[in-house]
């Protein structure tokens, strides 16, 4: 009896303990989103998109910031650094971009959302707008630093043949990628919302501001890279040809046109009665901003907030055991003119004497409001606290001055000269001390995107200041400069004197004027920290004329300021010297040196094979069909 | 017992390793970039060429560096190769190859080998004299013998005359040099520069008191990116 029990259980058990194997098998995941699930909400399409929008590509990033002292515009005041200013060349494989694999995620989107019938049809739209734009940004960064690659505009599917020669596609020329993104550009904008108010998200202005951007670039690249001839490919792959510079310029201009003749955007103004600080809040102030066009957004105690001030943050109101990173150079410093539209290096010497200055700051007075709005300045507040930036004392002993210094932030020594205290400070608490890492060793910190709220330099909180892509100022840079090259400086320069305007000048440039290298100086100048200013000298085909590996001396850098391909290799600073010689009128005042920090020692040569990056060897081999860049 | 241990794991140790399985490479393939037998003298670490094998899979190419006097040497394995002088690479260009009618040489490795690799330069520098003058400069002379003279033909845009406190001297290793614009050379046949001779030798290096420089002529050939230089010399300044 019992035994049929037992069979008569385990019978049923085999019966009814399985249940049908294809049902086994589908069991519904608990820890993903199937694709049926997704594409019915508008909410879960979103987060995909900003998973997409996350991954847009960058090369120098506030969240990057090493990134910023490759060239000449800053110094790496960080100890494992120093060697950016250590190195000559540029490896070709340095800015190279082959990111397919975000290029399949934005064609997936595309074409699973253009089938997404059961969202709303304006919505669809939007989304698909979206994804179409970002797919063209990344083909955009991807000419900027590759030249043409493969346009691929559908996901590609292998069949398991064995046979993967049908998905190798070969480079499309650089014009083509160029023409694409225009393109998209033009079909996208009257689908994107024309809200001048949504600054994270594509608008219609943004298409249109990457579109005068491209047009720029291929403008420029069909310009200037007659100048380069060894900067190309037979098949066009690099290289765009002279004869359609003006046209791209056009596209470039109208544009811009379009973006300014709306009036949905104007320079920011709100804080007139400082200059200096209205051009640094115009980074931070995130309400209302009639500027920005696109940027990076950050959000406190949201996981995403970035720690640019936590890096840069002056070690005298540093709210952790670190900052001080990016000193911007002496080289871009003496960039900023004198009010009266003049270039002019700061005054250190008189002719036999030094200069002496009642307050640090002096020697940076009547200069572009963007100087100190770029840049924390000697004399100047950062977060209400002042900055104490100065190299040492110059004591007078034996007919002659004698420097005495220390080496940690705000030493105190003796001043070896009868009278003197027994102990005082012989050098700032923000540096500059020669090799000390973070301490401000060309004498300035970067002051762009700084936080001024309270615990931004803190790990614990970070900062929700954003990354500015696009604004309106580069707008009429670009309007300017394609105006320029169209033959037409008087709307060149009424474009650039609005700029000009807000940072303090008060005399406009005439018409006459205006010039390539003033065009050249006014978007390092503006947009210095931003991003631009190896692309910007990649497409003028300057970048090897401006880095070409000579070494050069305090007077060089303080020579030729203006010069669009004045030779900028090697990064300077700018160190203050506090007089001590009592009963000389100069007792306490402030003296100048131009000087190179000690780990600058190699002068950087941007190469021809640098203008387009190296394609791996891997992807090379992977797809025969791929011809390699330029000299590289 | 623990004597034991520790013999057996010594011994374990002694064994466990196999010498690797694969040979390194031993052949020797070395000569000299020529014109006509001459070596042609370029800058430090910036001329390649580059070695392939194929037939093993994926492509990846053997850069071969080029020394300043013109030298190169590689290690490799025997075989077949191919070998190529990337066109952006050198102040020269390459001789199309009689066998394969195209920049490509073909390659057989079969033991060390010495070989000289033949090309055009757009120029050559000869007779070049670097010798001191007074105390303070260094003076130079030199020929310059255009080499290509057909469609491909160049200008000379500048050249310099370089000193360095050690023997690598080109265009990014210098402490003093002086220039020449090549629209003020009147004869290329006798092209002159003088330099002075910094105060402070060592100025970007511990050299102690060294009493000598080297220098050296180069050459920047229109829309050519490498220069082209003439032997390394040691100016001896007592």
């Amino acid at each position: 009896m019992k035994k049929y029990l037992l069979t008569l259980a385990a019978a049923l058990v085999m019966i009814s303990g399985c249940v049908k194997d294809d049902e086994f098998l589908s069991t519904d995941p608990k820890d993903l989103l199937t694709d049926e699930a997704v594409w019915k909400s508008p909410d879960l399409v979103l987060s995909v998109l900003a998973d997409l929008y996350n991954r847009y590509p960058e090369q120098q990033t506030i969240t990057n910031w090493a990134e910023f002292t490759n060239f000449d515009e800053a110094f790496p005041s960080e100890s494992g650094q120093y060697w950016r200013t250590k190195q000559v060349d540029y490896p070709y494989d340095w800015w190279n971009l082959w990111d397919y694999g975000y290029i399949r995620d934005l064609n997936l989107f595309v074409q699973k959302c253009s089938a997404a019938n059961e969202l709303a049809a304006d919505v669809r739209a939007r989304f698909v707008a979206e994804a179409r734009l970002l797919r063209a940004a990344i083909y955009f960064e991807e000419v900027k630093r590759m030249g043409g690659v493969p346009l691929i505009l559908e996901p590609m599917e292998y069949n398991f043949s064995g046979d993967p020669t049908y998905l190798q596609h070969a480079r499309a020329k650089e014009s083509d990628i160029y023409d694409f993104v225009i393109s998209e550009m033009d079909s996208i904008k009257t689908v994107l919302p024309d809200d001048a108010g949504i600054k994270s998200r594509a608008t219609k202005w943004l298409a249109l501001a990457m579109q005068s951007r491209a047009a720029l670039y291929a403008a420029s690249i069909a310009k200037y890279g007659a100048t380069t001839p060894s900067v190309s490919l037979p098949g066009g792959e690099v290289g765009i040809s002279a004869d359609k510079a003006t046209a791209y310029y056009q596209r470039a201009l109208a544009a811009a046109q379009e973006i300014i003749g709306s009036g949905k955007y104007s320079l920011y103004k709100k804080k007139a009665e400082d200059l200096e600080e209205n051009f640094a809040s115009l980074f931070y102030d995130k309400a209302n901003n009639p500027e920005v066009i696109f940027a990076q957004d950050f959000k406190l105690k949201s996981g995403k907030t970035q720690e640019w001030t936590i890096i840069n943050q002056p070690w005298s109101s540093a709210e952790e055991q670190q900052g001080g990173r990016i000193n911007p150079s002496l080289n871009l410093a003496l960039l900023y003119e004198k009010l009266d539209n003049t270039y002019s290096p700061f005054a250190t010497n008189n002719g036999s004497d030094y200069m002496y200055y009642d307050n640090p700051k002096d020697i940076f007075a009547g200069r572009d409001a963007r100087l100190g709005g770029t840049i924390i300045l000697p004399g100047t507040k950062f977060k209400g606290v002042p900055l104490d930036i100065w190299a040492g004392v110059m004591y007078w002993k034996d007919g002659k001055y004698n420097t005495i210094t220390g080496d940690n932030f705000g030493d105190l020594d003796s001043i070896p000269v009868a009278g003197a205290p027994k102990s005082s400070q012989v050098v700032g608490t923000d540096g500059p001390v020669d090799g000390l890492q973070f301490s401000a060793q060309t004498g300035f910190f970067v002051r762009k995107f700084m936080d001024p709220a309270v615990g931004s330099g803190q790990i614990g909180t970070r900062s929700d200041v954003w990354w500015v892509r696009y604004r309106y100022a580069e707008v009429l840079l670009n309007a300017a400069e394609a105006a320029f090259e169209l033959g037409q400086p008087g709307l060149s320069s009424t474009y650039m004197n609005q700029l000009r305007e807000r940072a303090g000048f008060t005399t406009p440039l005439t018409d006459a004027e205006i010039s390539f290298d003033r065009i050249v100086h006014e978007r390092r100048v503006e947009l210095a920290f931003e991003g631009h200013e190896m692309f910007d000298n990649k497409r003028w085909r300057l970048a090897h004329k401006v880095w070409n590996g000579e070494t050069i001396s305090a007077n060089d850098v303080i020579s030729n300021i203006g010069k669009a391909d004045k030779i900028n290799t090697m990064i300077y600073g700018l160190w203050g010297y506090k007089i001590f010689n009592p009963g000389s009128p100069n007792h306490g005042k402030w003296v100048y040196r131009v000087v190179k920090p000690s780990n600058v020692t190699a002068a950087h040569r941007f190469n021809f094979g640098n203008y387009y990056s190296r394609i791996g060897s891997d992807i090379l081999s992977n797809n025969p069909k791929l011809v390699k860049n330029p000299n590289n | 017992m623990k004597k034991i241990f520790v013999y057996t794991t010594l011994i374990l140790t002694a064994f466990s390793c196999r010498k690797d399985n694969y040979e390194a490479p031993s052949s020797m393939l070395s000569g000299h970039i020529t014109y006509q037998g001459v070596p042609v003298n370029v800058s430090s670490k910036d001329v390649t060429f580059e070695l392939w094998e194929p037939g093993w899979g994926k492509n990846g190419a053997i850069n071969v560096a080029v020394n300043e006097d013109g030298s190169y040497s590689a290690l490799l394995f025997n075989g077949n190769y191919k070998l190529i002088i990337p066109p952006s690479q050198g102040p020269f260009r390459s001789i199309t190859d009689a066998e394969t009618k195209s920049d490509t040489m073909l390659l057989t490795i079969n033991g060390s080998r010495e070989m000289d690799i033949e090309v055009m330069p757009y120029y050559m520098i000869r007779d070049a004299k670097m010798e001191l003058s007074g105390t303070t400069a260094v003076n130079s002379s030199c020929r310059l013998e255009k080499i290509i003279t057909d469609a491909n033909a160049r200008n000379v845009e500048s050249v310099f005359l370089y000193l360095n406190q050690t023997s690598f001297v080109d265009a990014t290793n210098y402490i003093a040099r002086s220039s020449l614009s090549g629209g003020d050379i009147t004869d290329p046949a006798n092209v002159h520069l003088s330099v002075n001779i910094p105060d402070v030798i060592s100025g970007t290096g511990i050299t102690g008191d060294q009493d000598y420089v080297f220098a050296r002529i180069g050459v920047k050939i229109s829309g050519v990116e490498d220069l082209l230089f003439s032997e390394v010399q040691q100016i001896n300044l007592k």
